[in-house]
């Protein structure tokens, strides 16, 4: 296996609100290896766009705080690093996108100006050669007449322009790192396609990791190699892509890969994960989960299970795989077929 | 064959573009351009398009709610876009919308039951108590509790919220729901909620619905017949299965190799699109479409396509199987 070169170990960052303290990121494990595409999926308030900021040290504090773990970056501890530090590491070391483009632009600067900024914050070179190299960087993300798009504002391109510029900036300092939070969410099918055909590409050239936040599971079957999937600040499953969405363990990524319309299949009715995804909340006892499974028995209230390795670097987050034993699971995996 | 509910012929409306000190016209947005489809009572259309390409002016033009410019909207073959307001207002009775952002269609300061009975009152049900009742049997249908008609928008979540849209648009028994997005806002577990309770809905009070959406899953799970919508025009429309097995016009075949679905084993020929929507403000000549089109030809840039029927109710507006007849 490639060498590791990012890894979370029991990350927790906080939020501290009027209504008291709110885990929104509840000791996540993680790792991403050299050139891999790993996919963060869950709903909306899951943790996984806290996630990627606590990893960028994006987190606005107050009322933000990485409370415990650990961010090991080629060796290096993140949470301990410097603003100094940092600021050379972001850009260089890890990128990010982000989804809205047109917010992660500044409005008031020609396209040119902003990537030569990128250009010239990490690297000595002359302004003359900062907007050259832009240039060649558009010509790389399949824009067309780069020359004269430099001189140009965000607000006259599209809004798929806009994300192949952000995606040109942030490989601009040939980065480690992209992370990309969901990147392709503001964006129409057909220009969809076209970015993650693009991050697939740099992917495959640079040999970029890529870590994903993204809601689509279409989108994680689309580039991914590996998928973590969130629920309430938690990691609760992980696996290959493949695994994950042909054969899902826990009882949440089960339910959310079936409540999905598809494409190719006839469905009668759709099934759906009764309730709603639960806030975060300090000093909640038991899982999650437990309220919407249809699995869940006694002690699903009563104590926390742990991320259950299931071999073959499959984890799960469920009660139901710790008495495999007994022969609970054969039962579960029947009905859940059935 | 019964008669349809709801007949749309040439359906246009041009947004006037201002300039200037004294906001002289000098130009013009095609929002939509010449759209023709008729619903049958108890179906689900939907339509599927890009962002810009006139879906959900087409849903809100139907309704009068955007004055078309030009056009027929025949509902019960009476051509409503020649009623007055007040006929109009009563008409309303009958076509109702469920928009797509539940946080900005509610009035936060109002509660549940008072957004409910706005309806019920503006359409005649003056007895207080009686309103009261019927909000509680609204909020019932919808999945929701009568306890619930004293709260707030807020106090609600956003799958929750699209139920008390659902319920405001059904408290006076419509006949069509337009629903333009509604589902698009929510997390995937809540979407798969909604969608089945519309469903429901539909074969409770037999619905009529015109579901507008991008996400083309969605659309297929729901509707009985879909139409797709490109650059202000309608390019193809026929049955779900005939759409979704063997699509006919370009566009449509690159749309649906695009949608990521998430299955690994499925490996289609994926067609990507070169560049962007144009500019609807400045069309291209000819086919809209034809400055993407693979299969692009001479014709193409100068004569428009008509939207013709190439089999049994399937119309497609395209050159390539124009020709053919």
């Amino acid at each position: 296996m490639a060498e590791t070169v990012l890894e979370l170990k029991d990350l927790s960052t906080h939020f501290f609100t009027d209504s008291g303290e709110i885990p929104a990121v509840d000791k996540v494990n993680l790792q991403i290896h050299k050139g891999e595409v790993v996919g963060v999926v869950g709903e909306s308030g899951c943790g996984k766009s806290v996630t990627s900021l606590s990893i960028m040290r994006l987190i606005p504090s107050p009322p933000g705080k990485i409370v415990g773990g650990e961010i090991n970056f080629k060796g290096e501890d993140l949470t301990k690093a410097s603003e100094k530090r940092m600021k050379k590491i972001r850009g260089k070391e890890i990128s990010m996108i982000f989804q809205e483009p047109m917010t992660s632009l500044n409005p008031l600067f020609t396209i040119g100006n902003q990537m030569s900024e990128a250009f010239r914050l990490h690297q000595k070179i002359s302004k003359k050669e900062a907007l050259q190299r832009s240039i060649d960087m558009l010509k790389q993300v399949g824009i067309p007449r780069a020359e004269s798009i430099v001189h140009e504002y965000p607000h006259q391109l599209s809004g798929g322009m806009r994300q192949r510029v952000m995606i040109a900036m942030a490989m601009s300092g040939d980065p480690e790192i992209l992370i990309a939070d969901e990147p392709t969410t503001a964006l129409d099918v057909t220009i969809q396609a076209q970015i993650l055909d693009l991050m697939r590409k740099l992917n495959k050239e640079k040999n970029t990791a890529i870590l994903l936040i993204t809601h689509d599971l279409g989108v994680v079957a689309e580039i991914c190699d590996r998928v973590v999937v969130m629920y309430s600040g938690q990691v609760v499953e992980e696996g290959s892509t493949r695994e994950i969405l042909k054969d899902p363990k826990h009882p949440y990524t089960q339910g959310l890969i079936k409540s999905l319309p598809k494409l190719r299949e006839k469905q009668q009715r759709l099934y759906s994960i009764p309730g709603t995804v639960p806030k975060p909340k300090l000093g909640r006892v038991g899982c999650r989960f437990a309220k919407r499974c249809e699995f869940a028995f006694d002690r699903c209230f009563q104590a926390d299970p742990e991320l259950i390795s299931l071999g073959n670097n499959r984890k799960s987050r469920c009660f139901l795989y710790e008495e495999k034993e007994s022969g609970v699971e054969s039962d579960v995996n029947s009905t859940i077929r059935s | 064959m019964s008669t349809p509910l709801l007949e749309v012929n040439g359906l246009k409306k041009y947004f006037p573009i201002r300039s200037g000190v004294f906001g002289r016209k000098t130009g013009e947005v095609k929002a939509v351009d010449d759209v023709s489809f008729s619903v049958m009572p108890g179906e689900i259309l939907g339509i599927v398009g890009e962002s810009g390409c006139g879906k959900s002016t087409t849903g809100k033009s139907i309704l009068r709610l955007i004055e078309p410019t030009d056009g027929e909207v025949k509902f019960e073959d009476r051509n409503i876009l020649e009623l007055p307001k007040g006929e109009m207002r009563k008409l309303r009775r009958d076509m109702q919308i469920i928009f797509q952002d539940p946080y900005a269609s509610l009035n936060p300061r109002h509660t549940v039951e008072k957004i409910i009975s706005e309806p019920l009152l503006v359409h005649g049900m003056k007895n207080s108590k009686e309103r009261k009742e019927r909000v509680r049997e609204l909020l019932e249908v919808v999945g929701l509790n009568g306890y619930h008609a004293t709260r707030y928008p807020h106090q609600f979540s956003g799958g929750q919220r699209q139920r008390i849209g659902i319920a405001r648009a059904l408290a006076n028994n419509p006949k069509l729901i337009i629903c333009d997005e509604p589902v698009s806002a929510l997390d995937v577990s809540v979407q798969a909620q909604i969608l089945n309770l519309m469903e429901e809905l539909r074969e409770q009070f037999h619905l009529t619905y015109i579901f507008i959406a991008h996400d083309l899953s969605v659309v297929k799970h729901i509707s009985d017949r879909v139409g797709v919508m490109y650059l202000g025009r309608m390019v193809e429309l026929t049955t779900k299965e005939k759409l979704y097995e063997d699509p006919k016009h370009p566009y449509t075949k690159a749309l649906l190799s695009a949608v990521p679905e998430p299955d690994p084993d499925i490996k289609k020929e994926r067609i990507i699109l070169k560049g962007d929507v144009p500019n609807p403000q400045n069309p291209p000549t000819g086919c809209a479409f034809h400055t993407r089109c693979p299969l692009a030809m001479d014709i193409c840039k100068e004569i428009r396509p008509e939207f013709a029927p190439v089999e049994d109710h399937h119309f497609v507006a395209c050159h390539l199987y124009n020709d053919k007849q």
